[in-house]
């Protein structure tokens, strides 16, 4: 190809056909116009979103601590926050496409108002956001924020490379929402098999849509899962040796040793699809040699670590929240330990059960029915630590509990029918059907998404400095609790009574009643996420009367809670020295908290850096360029990458200094505040006396 | 010492170290190379799955030419031969920098592995032109679809790790031997060992496995 071939077509495929009213206005058929007036109405709304986020921001003066407070900022309980954000925009996008493809099932009866294609796009951009954009954002924001501040440390051990996978995970979500405006996305699933996605079956831009998408999200949960890992080992404060390590810093480790393992796999997958539709490979095609298993077998080997990457935090926000609105230390402590790196292990030995039907020997198929099979024995464990956890404990039913409670009884019946489709001669009945849906639903709503809210709920005071709305977080919750229950539990019998996964209509009759179950769970699950949203507003609204600055709203005891809410950007005054388990209650018992050491140290911290949002920019032009083929913006965002990466490794400098002047004010005002606030009894948690001191109460013991 | 300096002492990461000789700068070296070596693991595993590809590729030749019709021992050797004898001068390298033998050796050794790597990358860029011309290209077959994926892959790392052997050379120039320039050459040490073990699985299972 010369230079000027490259410029030939300067926005490359990019067409006006590739709007989304574009067919309606040519073809005006009812069904167009249906799907184009959906289609068109999701556009606008990321337009509308987007011009109106620029016109706040210039409004009110924004985009200057945006950039130097925000998007540059290398600090991870920021970055731990907006990758919160990134979660929170993309749940409400894909739980709208849910409850529109339940209303399309309700009316789907020898044909509802959606085009096959349209509900085919829409069921692909739901699993993917779902799986990479809501759960592993909101999980990586989690353990962001909580993990450093666990183990004492000031940081995550590279910052900038946290920011700058941050921004490639923005690229990728970026991508996605620009698919909704320009172009259409995949309508091969979330785990896009070929031969389908290949160029012949599908030549238009849906699957580089999607192959670029998770590239991106896969490179920025690498790089996490490597800063994770090494944060652990590496950066944990004096005493604080494995074994003390609170349960959901244990899970952050095993979360990150399987991204480790797990991402490159899809890398590759992703990466091989991309050489067969740009440059005529035959990894997967159908013909000169290509192998579709090759692809089936690199996206389980990813696929099914991540499916224990998503839930094994939410695990570790459990053992958080349970221990701590129990009053007890946790149950069977080292088993939860044992348990969780046998899951880790156990998750990259079960992934042939996502294909048991395409066609291996019998006893293949029987070791990993064993194998998957064998998975429910940690997963058990773990139930009945919770469980005695929870037994004889003073048991406050706060919101994030109230989740935990929702999680312990419908996970066992998810994990229950996940025994049964582990059995690959019940597989072959149910497969493809929606028995399946309703299995890793009934595992992964309870499961990831009740746990990343637990956690939403339990650690949001430490972030923002004041309590959410207990009321509409109850109402949310209990909508979010008998909404899954309503939208999910009849997938099972329609399942069983045949009804395929992904058809978007159906000629029996009998199934409607219950599809039209599952719409209304939809519906009040759609009412728990507004909840959610209207509880944030109120939220904000009376924040002056929810204060928790002392930091420690819920007698909490792991170190986290032993700093101010929110805490400094350097996380401690002085880095604690860990004694024990269950750290910070043994201070408060024994009175070593809060304390007013007599010297302070200049503290050094990573200073602002542009990689993060230059790589997000860079990232989103390589793979829109990669989409439509507009070669020269691929070159230069190339040229780009190498360019920043190389510059880069030329800065020196990259630290600043907090004087040990600022660390003693600083340190010296919140315990000012200590001493100031009345401590209050667990009856009064809820109520605005909490500013965030617990009264010490015997551990345990029932009143 | 720190209590942390003290778990240093006992948890060291393998490898070549900087030594008590370079003071801080060794405690502030354990975290970063530890990271990498983790990188390392997970790029070994990116290999490891596009040498399953190829092992599982390696009857979809679909009546296109395979392996006795493409490979030339001849060449691969002499590559196999320069980049080892390029892991050997940048162990030189990196034993320069840790016994401060002075800059002007550390940049020689670090000046001839280049050199070594960009005559590997040449006889590489030969081999393929060659397969080429002989109807090996990619879009022939998923055999050759799969080789194309692992030979060039390690290729592509030798690249990187040549564009990177530039940039520090450019930092020393700049810098002189400060913290990060020295992280930085024994992160490329690592990588470059690993390339080479690399190149010995491909040696071994594309080319010798291929050709017996």
């Amino acid at each position: 190809m010369s230079i000027a071939a490259l410029f030939d077509h300067p926005l490359g495929r990019l067409q006006w056909s590739s709007l989304p009213f574009w067919d309606m206005l040519q073809h005006p058929t009812k069904g167009n116009i249906i799907n184009g007036v959906i289609a068109t109405g999701a556009a606008s709304l990321v337009v509308v979103g987007a011009i109106a986020l620029v016109l706040v921001l210039t409004r009110y003066k924004l985009w200057r601590p945006l950039w130097s407070d925000w998007v540059t900022s290398p600090d991870h309980k920021k970055i731990g926050i907006m990758y919160i954000v990134i979660a929170l925009v993309m749940l409400a996008r894909a739980l709208i496409e849910a409850v529109l493809m339940r209303a399309q099932q309700a009316f789907g009866l020898g044909g509802g108002f959606l085009s096959p294609d349209h509900f085919a796009q829409l069921f692909s951009t739901h699993g993917t956001i779902m799986i990479f954009f809501m759960a592993m954002p909101f999980l990586t924001g989690v353990i962001n924020y909580v993990m450093p501040l666990q183990i004492g440390a000031r940081d995550v051990s590279f910052p900038v490379l946290n920011s700058i996978s941050l921004g490639l995970t923005a690229a990728g979500a970026a991508l996605v929402m620009v698919s909704l405006v320009i172009g259409k996305f995949s309508t091969g699933g979330w785990f896009g098999y070929p031969p389908y996605t290949e160029a012949n079956f599908s030549p238009g831009v849906g699957p580089d849509y999607w192959i670029w998408a998770l590239s991106l999200a896969g490179l920025g949960a690498t790089l996490t899962g490597i800063n994770f890992a090494v944060t652990i080992y590496r950066e944990r404060a004096p005493g604080m040796t494995l074994m003390r390590m609170p349960l959901f810093t244990w899970t952050a480790l095993c979360t990150a040793i399987i991204m480790i393992f797990a991402m490159p796999p899809l890398t590759v997958a992703t990466a091989q699809l991309a050489l067969d539709r740009y440059l005529g490979f035959h990894y997967f095609t159908n013909d000169l040699g290509g192998n579709m298993m090759n692809f089936a077998n690199l996206f389980w080997l990813f696929g099914h670590p991540e499916v224990y990457i998503l839930i094994l935090p939410a695990f570790g926000v459990y053992s958080e929240t349970i221990s701590t609105f129990s009053g007890k230390a946790l149950f069977g402590y080292r088993s939860l330990v044992m348990a969780t790196m046998v899951i880790a292990l156990l998750s990259f030995t079960v992934w042939l059960h996502h294909f048991f039907t395409m066609g291996q020997d019998a006893n293949i198929n029987a070791v990993f029915g064993i194998a998957s099979m064998l998975i429910g024995i940690p997963t058990g464990v773990k139930i009945y630590d919770w469980m005695w956890t929870m037994f004889r404990g003073r048991v406050r039913l706060t919101v994030p509990m109230i989740y935990a409670l929702g999680f312990i009884v419908l996970f066992v019946l998810g994990g229950m029918s996940g025994i049964l489709l582990a059995n690959p001669t019940i597989d072959y009945q149910v497969h493809n059907t929606v028995f399946l849906v309703a299995h890793f639903h009934n595992v992964a709503v309870p499961g990831v998404l009740f746990g990343m809210l637990s956690a939403y709920h339990f650690w949001f005071p430490k972030a923002f400095g004041f309590r959410l709305n207990e009321r509409w977080g109850m109402i949310s919750a209990l909508c979010w609790i008998f909404g899954f229950i309503g939208a999910f539990f009849p997938l099972y019998a329609l399942g069983l009574m045949g009804l395929p996964r992904r058809t978007v209509a159906y000629t029996e009759a009998r199934y409607v009643p219950l599809e039209w179950v599952a719409f209304l769970g939809a519906l009040l699950i759609l009412a728990a996420l507004l909840a959610l949203l209207w509880q944030l507003w109120v939220s904000i609204r009376d924040r002056d009367g929810n204060r928790v600055f002392v930091g420690d709203p819920w007698a909490g005891r792991s170190l986290e809670w032993s700093t101010s809410a929110p805490p400094p950007e350097y996380n401690y005054a002085v880095i604690p020295v860990v004694e024990d388990r269950d750290t910070f209650t043994r201070a408060k018992e024994q009175g070593r908290a809060y304390q007013r050491p007599d010297t302070y140290v200049d503290i050094e911290l990573p200073g602002n850096s542009a990689m993060g949002p230059a790589i997000a920019a860079i990232g989103f032009a390589l793979a829109f360029g990669l989409v439509w083929h507009i070669w020269w913006l691929v070159i230069l965002a190339f040229l780009a990458a190498i360019a920043s990466m190389i510059v880069r490794g030329f800065a020196r400098d990259t630290t600043r200094i907090v004087s040990a002047q600022q660390v003693r004010q600083e340190h010296h005002r919140w315990i000012d505040a200590v001493a100031a606030a009345t401590a209050v009894s667990r009856a009064d948690e809820c109520k605005s006396v909490n500013v965030g001191l617990a009264l010490q109460e015997a551990d345990g013991v029932v009143p | 010492m720190s209590p942390q300096a003290a778990m240093y002492q006992v948890n060291k990461y393998p490898g070549l170290n900087l030594g008590p000789g370079h003071g801080q700068d060794e405690e502030a070296a354990a975290t970063v190379m530890f990271g990498f070596w983790v990188f390392l693991m997970s790029d070994a595993i990116l290999f490891g799955m596009v040498f399953a590809t190829y092992v599982t590729s390696l009857h979809g030749t679909a009546g296109g030419p395979g392996p006795h019709d493409l490979y030339d021992i001849k060449s691969i050797f002499i590559e196999t031969m320069l980049l080892l004898a390029s892991s050997f001068t940048f162990g030189m390298a990196s034993l320069a920098l840790k016994y401060k033998h002075g800059r002007i050796r550390l940049v020689s050794w670090m000046v001839v592995t280049l050199v070594l790597g960009i005559g590997f990358l040449g006889f590489e860029l030969h081999d393929f032109s060659s397969m080429f011309a002989h109807g090996g290209v990619p879009s022939r077959s998923g055999f050759l679809s799969a080789f194309f994926d692992l030979v060039p892959l390690h290729g592509l790392h030798v690249t990187a790790g040549c564009i990177w052997l530039i940039c520090l050379l450019g930092q020393i120039g700049r810098y002189g031997l400060d913290l990060k320039t020295k992280l930085g050459i024994m992160r490329l040490a690592l990588f470059w060992h690993f390339l080479d073990i690399v190149w010995i699985a491909i040696f071994s299972v594309v080319y010798l496995g291929g050709l017996t």
